[in-house]
């Protein structure tokens, strides 16, 4: 989508220029009456990834959500799926549009209460005029994907308020589209079941790998779900980019403000915070090991072959002992180091470095060792000083 | 002071200029309408009264619980009793025929209000007209148009009744969530099939009330529509006031109380058993 920009108002055609020629929303709302609802937004959305559209409400989420299946006409800008403009369709193509490629799932569910179940879900492919068995078969389907089987024959004001937005969401999956619009589509719920739903739809959508735009005003809920994130203000994208980037370097002092109340332990991932790890081959012995932890001021060093697989970790006293014994590294090392994954979230680092005596090992799933988990990095990223991600040489610490 | 504005003068002549050129019109209306009432009229006059009775209490039976069914079968058997039989087939004949034109004319009326901003700015003025302007003054032209007898009877029906129809109709569907709207044309609806697969089945329940107040509405203008010449229970209270003849006027009274009763709560359990079925 490109500079695609909505107004409200009299005569807003014209007022676009007027918004190109520098003229502020207040002055625009002042002077001639129009509210900017969405300010020339230019987003590229990718096949396949969930893209989070956040914002609070007046930031114009909504209006931009609505643009993408013409719900409501932009005033201007070009809004492009696969290459090929919506924005000069027809009524016929525009109605072809939502009926094959995208749905949409609505904040308020919009379940009709006059239809069961099953006929809210076959909803969209009765007006396609699609006959009673296929699309009977086609919304079994759609429920069972959201685990509603069974239910089909119950009115929706039966059904929880989740239930009822699994029931809205299999309406949307039951056509099959490639696009899936939800605006606020959890935010009605409480929070345990919104929790639920997000987990759910991650699952689904790793099943289902539709293009999925997403609208919320959750700051958790877009740094849980979203693969992108269009932190939105005042009907202009203020910021662009994955979860990390976004926490990690927010492109201004709102979006700061934004996020400062997030918890990041949730957000931030072992990867972010770990240390360059200090390593020693299986076959030498002790008094390198000692020699190396002194040079490095540390008093671990984790064992690894070479291809970088973690063997073990070997701490000072153990080595003073082993050269007594005349040992190799090798022999000595503790073998059950607790290891993390790179994706593993901080919340859950604080419990295994509170745990354990030993250093926390960061390896990746073949168990290769990629860093090493320092308490002070720990609490220095939740104090928002965020390290940064590439791992520089010599900055290794003993870990605690 | 301002001279009289000759308002008088001009509608007289409007109504001069019609009687003269729109006749054609009127026959054909006049036509249609008395078809329509003598259908009903058949109809209603086919079954043997007692028959009919059981049909009705059946009726009443299926759409709603005994107590009405017993009520409609007690009441119209007053009614034959009280020897108004014939003259309630009537009444209802007008009453149904009245309803039937106002349901057919004003629902879609409703729908064009709720679709335009523009018919319904037009429609409403009109309706207030119409529900206020004391009936007499256009029965008296209704006459002219149409001539003595049930059609003018069921046109001043229709003027007086309509209004409900087209009001609720028109506040249903515009009471119909935004959001559901919107859903439907996210999932490409036509606007047929919006009106039809959304609106109306959510804004069927106020339609009905509608219908309902229609029906009684024009209940209550039997009295008035005999005046001018239609036959009924309307007549025999017309008669019989004119008469002072208190207990008569009283028994045919009571027949259009009945009839407007019973009449009142099938509606009622139509609204209630549609929206059931539909669901």
């Amino acid at each position: 989508m490109r500079e695609a920009t909505k107004l409200f108002g009299p005569a807003s055609d014209k007022a676009v220029k007027l918004l190109e020629a520098g003229w502020t929303k207040e002055r625009l709302a002042k002077e001639k009456q129009i509210v900017v609802g969405v300010n020339r937004v230019s987003l590229e959305i990718e096949e396949g990834e969930i893209f989070v559209i956040m914002g609070l409400s007046g930031s114009g989420k909504s209006t931009l959500v609505r643009m993408l299946n013409r719900l409501i006409e932009p005033t201007s800008g070009d809004i492009r799926i696969r290459g090929k403009s919506i924005v000069g369709m027809d009524a016929h193509e525009l109605r072809e549009l939502r009926r094959k490629t995208i749905s949409m799932v609505f904040q308020k569910f919009a379940l009709l209460p006059h239809r069961t179940v099953r006929a809210n879900v076959e909803f969209g492919l009765e007006i396609q005029g699609i006959p009673k068995s296929k699309r009977r078969e086609q919304a079994e389907r759609a429920l069972r994907l959201v685990g509603l089987e069974g239910w089909a024959d119950k009115m929706p004001d039966e059904l929880s308020g989740g239930m009822q937005q699994r029931v809205g969401l299999a309406r949307a999956l039951a056509n099959d589209p490639d696009i899936l619009l939800m605006d606020e589509a959890f935010s009605a719920l409480d929070p345990l079941i919104r929790r639920n739903m997000q987990d759910e739809l991650l699952e689904l959508q790793m099943k289902m790998k539709k293009t999925i735009v997403f609208i919320t005003h959750d700051l958790d809920e877009a740094l849980r779900i979203g693969d992108k994130i269009a932190l939105m203000r005042d009907g202009a994208v203020v910021q662009v980019g994955t979860p990390e980037e976004i926490m990690i370097h927010p492109a201004n002092e709102y979006v700061e403000r934004f996020v400062e109340d997030v918890d990041l332990s949730k957000v931030l991932t072992a990867e972010h915070v770990m240390r360059r790890p200090e390593t020693i081959a299986p076959d030498r012995g002790p008094r390198v090991a000692l020699q190396l932890m002194r040079e490095r001021g540390i008093s671990n060093l984790f064992v690894v072959d070479r291809g970088q697989k973690l063997l073990g970790v070997i701490s000072a006293d153990d080595a003073a002992e082993a050269i007594a014994a005349n040992k190799s590294v090798g022999d000595i090392a503790v073998t059950d180091v607790p290891r993390v994954r790179p994706d593993t979230l901080l919340h859950e680092l604080f419990e295994i470095c509170g745990t354990s005596k030993l250093p926390v090992a960061v390896v990746n799933d073949t168990d290769r060792l990629m860093g090493v988990i320092v308490r002070g990095a720990v609490l220095g990223a939740l104090a928002g000083q965020i390290p940064r991600t590439e791992v520089k040489p010599g900055v290794a610490e003993a870990p605690a | 002071m301002l001279p009289k504005l000759p308002l008088d003068r001009w509608v007289e002549a409007f109504v001069d200029w019609m009687t003269d050129h729109l006749s054609g019109l009127f026959d054909w209306l006049s036509a249609v309408i008395e078809g329509i009432v003598s259908g009903f009229s058949f109809l209603f006059h086919l079954p043997p009264p007692l028959l009919f009775i059981v049909i009705a209490a059946a009726i009443a039976f299926f759409l709603g619980r005994w107590p009405i069914a017993a009520f409609t079968a007690i009441g119209f058997y007053l009614i034959y009793n009280m020897g108004l039989w014939a003259e309630m087939m009537d009444t209802l004949a007008l009453v149904v025929s009245s309803a039937f034109i106002s349901i057919v004319l004003g629902i879609p009326l409703g729908i064009a209000c709720s679709r335009s901003k523009a018919v319904a700015g037009a429609v409403t003025p009109l309706l207030d007209f119409m529900q206020t302007m004391p009936a007499f003054v256009y029965l008296i032209p209704a006459v002219m148009f149409f001539g003595l007898g049930v059609v003018p009877g069921v046109i001043a029906s229709v003027i007086f009744a309509i209004p409900p129809t087209i009001r609720l109709t028109h506040l249903g569907i515009r009471q119909v969530p935004a959001e559901l709207t919107e859903a439907a044309d996210a999932f490409g609806s036509t606007s047929g099939q919006r009106l039809f697969k959304v609106e109306l089945p959510l804004a069927w329940p106020t339609v009905m009330a509608g219908v309902n107040q229609t029906i009684m509405l024009s209940l209550s203008m039997v009295v008035i529509a005999s005046m001018i010449g239609a036959e009924g229970v309307g007549a025999s209270v017309y008669r019989a006031v004119t008469q002072l003849k208190i207990g008569q006027g009283f028994e045919a009274g009571l027949a259009v109380v009945i009839v407007a009763i019973v009449l009142d709560r099938l509606t009622q359990r139509m609204m209630k058993t549609k929206r059931k079925r539909r669901d």
